[in-house]
């Protein structure tokens, strides 16, 4: 395990069906990011049946609430944030063609089943290294919700982000206790 | 009796709040290095590598070093001989706070419980205030995130329960926060007094100098069996396995009442952020 495999966005089936829980990734492409509030006016949306402010078919969802950006630089710091409290939105987002999410620590089974169902995958960023995961991103742009402040969507343009496969496409789970990578 | 303008307060806050969430201070960072020498999991070692290289990168850019800049927890040791002028204390920590938040360009993370309607400038803050001998203010703040906080508890114990009972509930505190709590974690532990007492214990616990061991031998021994038994878990850094899950044990007690046993656990991330000053 452990060579470092490249990933790109839009997800492509061919790159995503490679990936094994355990391996580490190198992300480019382009990341929306999502935390809470966000979750909970997309999926909202999507029960009353009205469009998206973005296509989610073969997207990247970032969990992340950066910093504010200081003068002269792209974005402030953004380091993944909890993915469990964003579980109960996950499945529908999948239905909806979601397929790579970003944040940090497990998953709920739900959402496990979900991303196998939809063939997506879960990756981690290592919680805390927001300012080096800020290195990553080369373009950064409000998409939705702007009275949510850092909770705002923005489109992120991101290059070689560092990350590591916790959930693949065929449901193996890096946190789950029978997996044998995870001791 | 000395005097001492609360606006010298108001500046030493905001410095302190940019310097605390943009450089980790040396005892965490040498705990961190040392971790990376011990840990043996390839996903360990990765994750510390990145989390050592985003110290670099946090120090150089003056980026925060974790996007989550906490509430603002401020510890004040009030000389009983100083005497404050120019203006209210909670105002002026406050201020400082306000300030060093907007020109650090910290996240505000501060909101009403219930609304959820955010203070949009991190304020107020967490202040907690003793009144010591002396003629002098010692000043602590200590930005905390809600990721390790969140995983934190307190249980009142049965007398019966003992030393047993309390390691058996700071395991199942760092057991059940698993990677949650973004590990390797300093585990602040304050045990007897009061529910409160111990809470508060728990969180003083952790702005001593990390790595440090209480004086009393018997509690020292216990914060090293601890981290002896918490390391042996697996759980390793960001819970994706490894040797490392704690970087440090730090236990307060206090007495207690005959019939209680009260234990808090207060865990803390691998951005363990303390910045002292003495004015």
């Amino acid at each position: 395990m452990a060579t470092w495999k490249e990933l790109h966005t839009p997800a492509r089936p061919e790159e995503l069906s490679g990936l094994t829980s355990g391996d580490r990734v190198s992300l480019s492409g382009v990341v929306y990011t999502a935390r809470d509030v966000a979750h909970q006016r997309l999926v909202a949306r999507l029960e009353a049946g009205q469009p998206l402010p973005f296509d989610l078919e073969n997207q990247a969802l970032f969990y992340v609430g950066p910093s504010p950006t200081p003068p002269g630089k792209i974005i402030g710091s953004c380091g993944p944030t909890t993915s469990s409290r964003l579980d109960v939105y996950t499945p529908a987002l999948l239905a909806k063609g979601l397929k790579i999410m970003i944040g940090k620590g497990p998953r709920s089974p739900q959402v496990v089943a979900a991303i196998r169902r939809y063939q997506a995958a879960y990756l981690v960023a290592t919680g805390g290294a927001a300012a080096l995961l800020a290195q990553c991103v080369k373009e950064a742009a409000l998409v939705a919700y702007p009275d949510l402040g850092p909770e705002a969507i923005y489109r992120l343009e991101v290059e070689r982000m560092p990350l590591i496969v916790a959930v693949d496409p065929q449901g193996r789970d890096l946190f789950a206790q029978d997996n044998p990578s995870n001791k | 009796m000395r005097e001492l303008d609360v606006g010298l307060i108001t500046e030493a806050v905001a410095r302190l709040c940019v310097e605390a969430c943009c450089e980790l201070s040396a005892d965490v960072r040498t705990l961190l290095e040392k971790a990376r020498t011990e840990e043996e999991s390839e996903l360990g070692c990765f994750v510390l590598d990145q989390v050592l290289a985003n110290l670099e990168v946090a120090a150089r850019e003056q980026l925060p070093i974790c996007q989550d800049t906490g509430i603002c927890v401020v510890f004040l040791e009030i000389g009983q001989d100083l005497h404050l002028t120019g203006g209210d204390l909670t105002a002026a920590v406050n201020a400082g706070v306000r300030r060093g938040y907007q020109e650090g360009y910290l996240r505000k993370s501060v909101l009403s419980p219930l609304t959820r309607v955010n203070t949009m400038d991190n304020t107020p803050a967490v202040i907690h205030t003793r009144i010591v001998p002396g003629e002098h203010l010692k000043i602590t703040v200590a930005p905390k995130g809600a990721g390790s906080e969140n995983m934190s508890r307190l249980m009142m114990l049965k007398p019966a329960d003992g030393v047993a009972g309390v390691k058996r509930f700071v395991l199942e505190t760092v057991t059940a926060a698993g990677g949650c709590a973004c590990p390797p974690l300093i585990v602040g532990v304050g045990i007897g007094g009061t529910m409160e007492k111990a809470a508060l214990l728990a969180k003083e616990a952790l702005i001593r100098p990390a790595g440090t061991y209480h004086p009393d031998p018997a509690v020292a021994a216990l914060e090293k069996e601890l981290l002896v038994l918490i390391n042996q878990t697996g759980i390793g850094p960001q819970g994706l396995g490894g040797k490392v899950t704690a970087l440090a044990v730090q236990i307060e007690t206090y007495p207690t009442h005959i019939a209680a046993l009260p234990v808090a656990v207060n865990l803390q991330c691998h951005v363990a952020r303390h910045r002292s000053v003495i004015l």
